[in-house]
């Protein structure tokens, strides 16, 4: 990193909440915490992976930072302007300059436009390119994102997911963003498919120089391709920090068990002695104190009681866990 | 430990389209030993759920028909039966559980009446013993308190315990095969972690043998004996796990293995296999992974090749097989 730049994006104290209001408040049902206070920032051209379990809030809270979903309370300053708070023109300005890719390649595609055209309307609606230009630059997206011009004619059923999926980039990157929210997007693909996947976005992350928030539950893909992880559970980012940093000497008890449950492929390792037990709690009722702690094989008597613990830590690795570093091992 | 539970000679299934019919399964042959897992790997499109579903005749969809081959279990030629023997052979002799849980078990009826149910339909035993028997094998799958979950309906069971409900579904009547069809991929890592116990337990206590159909190759090396890997409808390399895994000699074995996002440095460029996996309706002739293979030449292009012995009980079919791990990474 050279010299202190500004963050792109700076999240502080977000909440994403569901439910629990009413008309009649004797009706309202309890309320869901997706995203419960999080705190986040991305440099520009930075990758942030997003990982954690299903219900853990990370893809309400890749959407609530793009605006594409509502959220409760909290600030979003992209490019210093709060989002939370955003005129409509504000959000013309965040809708020109972030995209999002989305996990299942054919549900994002309209199956009745040809491929062209779908890159085309980008193209139009953000009035990116004069019109006599619009076909030159879909032909120079589809061969950026590693396509023949000449798949501009098929349309989305005559193409594998991959091709797919590489068609939902280009339209990413129509607008030409500095900040791409990527929702599982390689999870509904082969393994040799989704390889293609990321070097993809490697390309594209040095020619272009975008942020990337990976949100993703392989944790081999985020290893291998983004700068810095946010581990999250239920709602919350329970440890953040430098990716390697955090996948080798993990400071938070789940990251811990997370690593530890990923199935080797050395056919001598065998399976995880002592796999985590039960599954994450409802986040319609969260468990007092830290979250984490009822299935937390370290947990003390403390961890259960009074308010979840906040993330600490020096320097740019931080863990939201109130045992001693070395407690925690792989 | 050595006998043979199940043994598929040729099984072909064929897909009728507007032209000849095109074989999906091409030719699958193995044998399953008792008390053995085998992994069925492939990608999407290689037939791996096909042949499965061949085996207990429920083939998606009209237009796919078994064209040849046999699987004997217990003597008996499965796909030879008649359709009232069949249905004595599914959840009786072999037992099923797919990747989702929730469209697999009937939403309107409790889970310890889905398990009676079909012990009725396979034993002549009261209806009281038909439960004493359904809340064993709940407690057996690792559902707790089993007495108060007989009575429970699916919507009331988390990911995981659905998952394990309908292990208890497939074991109901004591299967001499289970085949699990993807059923991890649905999961977090850390409940993944744990159905992999069970099934791994459920093999030592009652001796059942599972076929495990999955595209991961990490859950293969921790819970498989042996691997059969199929590309295109054909089985291409099987053998001891050992053999396949970091010592395959197809190259797309080898491939597969490369892609692995965990195999190499962060920030490093993924290892990737070019093009597609062939589609239904193109299949190409000769060998079918030609057009992807580095290795591939005339002769690949016109001719397909015999699964033939590779060392012991280790089988490839491929005209120029690697020889050794370190030839791919030249």
């Amino acid at each position: 990193m050279s010299v202190k730049a500004s963050p792109l994006l700076e999240v502080t104290a977000l909440n994403v909440h569901f439910g629990g209001t009413s008309l009649i408040p004797a009706f309202a049902g309890p309320t869901l915490r997706a995203v419960n206070g999080v705190s986040l920032t991305v440099m520009p051209g930075e990758t942030l992976g997003l990982v954690g379990e299903s219900g853990s809030g990370k893809s309400t809270l890749g959407r609530a930072i793009l605006r594409i979903g509502d959220l409760t309370s909290g600030e979003i300053l992209f490019d210093g302007t709060d989002m939370a708070r955003a005129t409509v023109g504000d959000l013309a300005r965040l809708r020109r300059q972030t995209a999002m890719i989305f996990q299942d390649p054919y549900g994002a595609l309209n199956p009745r436009m040809r491929v062209g055209e779908a890159i085309a309307e980008v193209l139009r609606v953000h009035r990116k390119v004069p019109r006599d230009k619009i076909g030159a630059r879909v032909a120079e997206l589809l061969n950026l994102v590693g396509l023949d011009e000449g798949y501009a004619r098929s349309r989305p059923v005559d193409l594998s997911g991959g091709q797919c999926q590489r068609v939902g980039i280009a339209r990413a990157l129509a607008v030409e963003p500095k900040l791409i929210v990527a929702d599982e997007c390689v999870a509904a693909l082969d393994v040799s498919i989704q390889g293609q996947i990321i070097n993809l976005l490697m390309d594209l992350r040095e020619r272009i120089g975008m942020a990337i928030i990976f949100i993703a539950h392989d944790l081999a893909i985020v290893r291998r391709l983004c700068d810095r992880v946010a581990v999250m559970y239920l709602g919350r980012i329970v440890e953040i920090g430098p990716t390697e940093q955090v996948f080798t000497d993990p400071s938070h008890p789940y990251t811990a068990s997370l690593l530890r449950a990923i199935p080797d492929i050395d056919p001598d390792k065998g399976l995880p002695a002592n796999p985590l037990t039960g599954e994450p709690p409802s986040p319609l009722a969260l468990p007092c104190g830290c979250a984490f702690h009822p299935r937390c094989p370290k947990a003390l008597p403390q961890c259960s009681t009074g308010e979840p613990p906040s993330l600490e830590g020096v320097g740019p690795h931080r863990a939201a866990c109130i045992l001693p570093p070395g407690e925690i091992t792989i | 430990m050595s006998d043979t539970v199940l043994s598929v000679r040729d099984l072909t299934v064929v897909v009728h389209g507007d032209g000849p019919p095109e074989a999906i399964v091409d030719g699958v042959s193995f044998d399953l030993k008792r008390g053995e897992i085998l992994g069925l790997v492939g990608e999407s499109g290689s037939g791996k759920s096909v042949t499965s579903r061949a085996l207990i005749r429920l083939l998606p969809g009209a237009r796919l028909g078994i064209a040849g081959g046999s699987a004997v279990l217990g003597g008996r030629d499965i796909l030879a039966l008649d359709e009232n023997s069949v249905r004595a052979v599914r959840g009786g002799e072999i037992g099923m559980i797919f990747q989702n849980p929730s469209s697999h078990l009937d939403p309107v009826m409790t889970i310890g009446r889905q398990i009676a149910e079909s012990i009725r339909f396979h034993r002549s035993v009261s209806r009281g013993e038909a439960r004493r028997q359904a809340i064993d094998i709940l407690r057996q799958v690792g559902i707790p308190d089993p007495e108060r979950r007989y009575d429970a309906y699916p919507h009331e069971f988390s990911g995981g315990m659905r998952q394990r409900a309908m292990i208890a579904v497939a074991l109901a009547c004591d299967p001499d095969v289970l085949i699990a069809d993807e059923p991890t991929t649905a999961l977090d890592v850390t409940v993944q972690a744990q159905i992999l116990k069970l099934l791994m337990d459920l093999r030592d206590t009652r001796g059942v043998s599972i076929i495990f159909i999955t595209h991961d190759l990490g859950v293969v090396s921790q819970i498989c004996d042996r691997v059969a890997v199929m590309y295109g409808g054909r089985i291409v390399e099987v053998g001891d796990k050992r053999d396949i895994i970091g010592n395959g000699r197809h190259p797309y074995t080898a491939g597969l293995v490369a892609c692995q996002p965990a195999e190499g440095h962060p920030g490093e460029r993924v290892r990737t296999i070019a093009g597609q996996p062939p589609r239904v309706g193109q299949m190409p002739p000769g060998c079918r992974f030609h057009p992807r293979c580095p290795k591939a030449d005339a002769v690949c292009m016109q001719t397909r090749p015999p699964l033939e012995a590779s060392g012991t009980a280790h089988l490839v079919a491929c005209h120029h097989p690697v020889l050794n791990a370190q030839e791919v990474a030249s």
